[in-house]
């Protein structure tokens, strides 16, 4: 089919239908695909969401201390048609976490980090980062008594660093104390600063991608057997065969999250916290105060440090074993030293060492939620050190372990 | 383009040069930026002393102020009570019994109750864990998290201890005895934020 002059035009001063043939319609998608693969798209699809609600959540809000809280109540009652749009946007959080924890899931299920896509685990991590300031961030926003509480107990981990610690949570605050001054600048950075952080590390996170092609449930490499025109005999064009394949399931996650918007947005107070139907109190808090669901596995590591370890008192040790739980998934890439990359063809080690994380994962995420007690405490301690271990002994068991053959192409 | 007699010295020369001056006016542009992120002069201001009358507060009674926006617990302690933060026994299950640490105190607030007289606790209402405000437990009972519990504070956030002079118990996450704030008291009026003197 010949190109309309229009865009002999347009090509000659922007490269579009090169760009358009690099990332949709020549770039080679395996074949081999399985339904893991949908949870990038998704967790794009709730980033669009996220923003379009957000820009039309900032026309009736009011970031400041006496108004934050009655612009939401004025948003929920008054707004036409408001209290969609801000369910839409507070569902939409959780489902954006829930999205990129199965995304990065489905990255160590089939070892997608593996060289040569580094950068794009790295990238990847930095959205999570990211992900994670922006909606402690957004949840400030209602000046509840979660929202109050929660930015008390998050910036003050910044107090647990020596010597600067003190000095440090002052000038995140702006103030002695969580005040207006906060609620403020959180608004900038999480309506304009981190939004645009995150679009370029997307666009960084997928250019990345694209430079070296998408892993596949077998970790085969579909670059090395290519037909004479040089495209992968076991690849697919992204365009239409992914785009329009991945439709149903797209449909089917925007059914879930509908019905979630109309018939539990607060997900049982999981979504939405209980207590911050309650203005900010800066004098009482309250009886139970958790993070949202999508923090819960660190908040857990957090408390699992509530004793000192040699000199370190246990609020800086709480901290860094934080600190370094997030740490540590940044460097996962190097320190699988398995020669095959699916899990699909590691040994028994690999195999049991990612159920158990996965299964420790979620039950550090479920007591993050949980009130503080002794059995609590115990099998929050087990987990953190199943979670640590992991990924410390990873070099070890991923080198030594006897792996399968992974087949030279794609099985039929 | 041609190479030739490129001085590549002065070349390297010329780019250091041009980074670091780069460099320093970057670190001039981002002053105000990274300033502008300090309390304001307003922010500074507030803070005045506040009186509370505690004519009316019963034995074992608790009641919270509020000074420079942190809670402020008054409490006036049992004689029982006193005597457990006393008894040595118990001061070993402290991390610092004897408020050794200045910062957390004013020298008048350095003994055993943590207290201008035995009676009258006036306690910043701020762990010193993740700054929560714990919750005043004063049963003497068994508790899911102490199961000795002499009655004190716990903090619902991360599940710190305190007796009821503010002292941190050993192996919670906090690190510190709760602040006794600057007060005076005078007959039934405590004036926290002025010095006793």
């Amino acid at each position: 089919m010949a190109k309309p002059a229009i865009m002999e035009w347009i090509d000659r001063r922007l490269p579009v239908t090169s760009a358009y043939e690099k990332h949709m319609s020549k770039y080679y998608a395996p074949i081999n695909f399985n339904w893991w693969y949908v949870f990038g798209l998704l967790a794009m699809v709730v980033f669009a969401n996220q923003i379009l609600t957000g820009i039309w959540l900032t026309m009736s809000y009011v970031p400041s201390a006496e108004e934050a809280f009655n612009s939401v109540e004025y948003i929920m009652r008054d707004v036409e048609m408001g209290w969609l749009i801000r369910y839409m946007h507070s569902t939409g959080a959780s489902f954006f976490f829930l999205t990129v924890y199965l995304h990065m899931f489905r990255g160590v299920l089939y070892g997608s980090y593996q060289k040569p896509r580094e950068l794009i685990w790295v990238f990847g991590m930095f959205v999570y980062l990211v992900m994670m300031a922006e909606g402690f961030m957004g949840y400030v926003l209602p000046w509840g008594q979660t929202s109050y509480w929660g930015a008390q107990v998050i910036i003050s981990l910044f107090g647990a660093i020596p010597v600067i610690g003190d000095g440090l949570t002052e000038w995140i605050r702006g103030d002695y104390l969580i005040s207006g001054i906060t609620l403020n600048r959180f608004f900038a950075l999480h309506v304009i600063a981190l939004p645009l952080v995150l679009a370029l590390l997307v666009v960084l996170h997928v250019l990345a991608l694209h430079e070296v092609g998408s892993n596949n449930p077998d970790g085969i490499d579909i670059k090395k057997h290519v037909d004479d025109k040089g495209v992968p005999l076991d690849g697919v064009p992204f365009h239409p065969y992914f785009t329009v394949g991945k439709m149903p399931q797209v449909a089917l996650f925007l059914f879930v999250f509908c019905a979630v918007i109309f018939y539990m947005p607060e997900g049982g107070g999981y979504f939405l916290e209980h207590p911050n139907f309650e203005p900010a109190n800066g004098l009482k808090t309250p009886e139970h105060i958790a993070p949202t669901w999508y923090y819960g596995a660190f908040y857990s590591i957090l408390r699992a440090v509530d004793f000192p370890i040699l000199f370190i008192e246990a609020k800086l040790g709480g901290f860094m074993a934080m600190g370094g739980a997030i740490a540590i998934l940044f460097v996962l890439p190097w320190l699988d030293r398995s020669p095959v990359r699916s899990w699909r063809y590691k040994g028994w080690m690999s195999r049991t060492a990612i159920i158990v994380f996965a299964i420790a994962f979620a039950i550090l995420t479920y007591l993050g939620g949980q009130p503080v007690s002794t059995l609590n405490g115990i099998i929050a301690k087990i987990c953190t050190v199943i979670y640590f271990a992991f990924f410390l002994a990873m070099p070890w068991y991923t080198k030594y372990e006897k792996t399968k053959p992974v087949p030279e192409r794609v099985p039929r | 383009m041609s190479q030739d007699g490129v001085n590549e010295s002065r070349r390297r020369f010329l780019y250091i040069a041009t980074g670091a001056v780069g460099a320093v006016g970057a670190v001039g542009v981002a002053t105000p930026f990274v300033k502008s992120w300090f309390p304001s002069e307003k922010a500074k201001a507030v803070g005045a002393p506040v009186k509370v009358d505690v004519g009316g507060l019963k034995l074992g009674e608790m009641v919270i102020a509020e000074w420079r926006g942190k809670p402020i617990f008054i409490l006036r302690r049992t004689p029982e009570s006193i005597g457990v933060l006393k008894d040595a026994d118990f001061k070993s299950r402290l991390v610092d019994p004897e408020s050794s640490l200045e910062s957390q105190q004013p020298t008048y607030a350095q003994n055993d109750t943590r207290a201008l007289g035995d009676e009258l606790l006036v306690l910043e209402g701020v762990c010193t864990h993740l700054g929560c405000s714990p919750k005043f437990v004063p049963e003497v009972e068994p508790q899911t998290y102490d199961a000795d519990w002499q009655g004190g504070f716990f903090c619902p956030c991360h599940g710190s201890r305190f007796d009821l002079a503010g002292r941190v118990f050993k192996n919670v996450p906090a690190p510190s005895n709760m602040k006794v704030p600057p007060h005076r008291i005078d007959g039934g009026v405590i004036t926290i934020g002025e010095e006793t003197v």
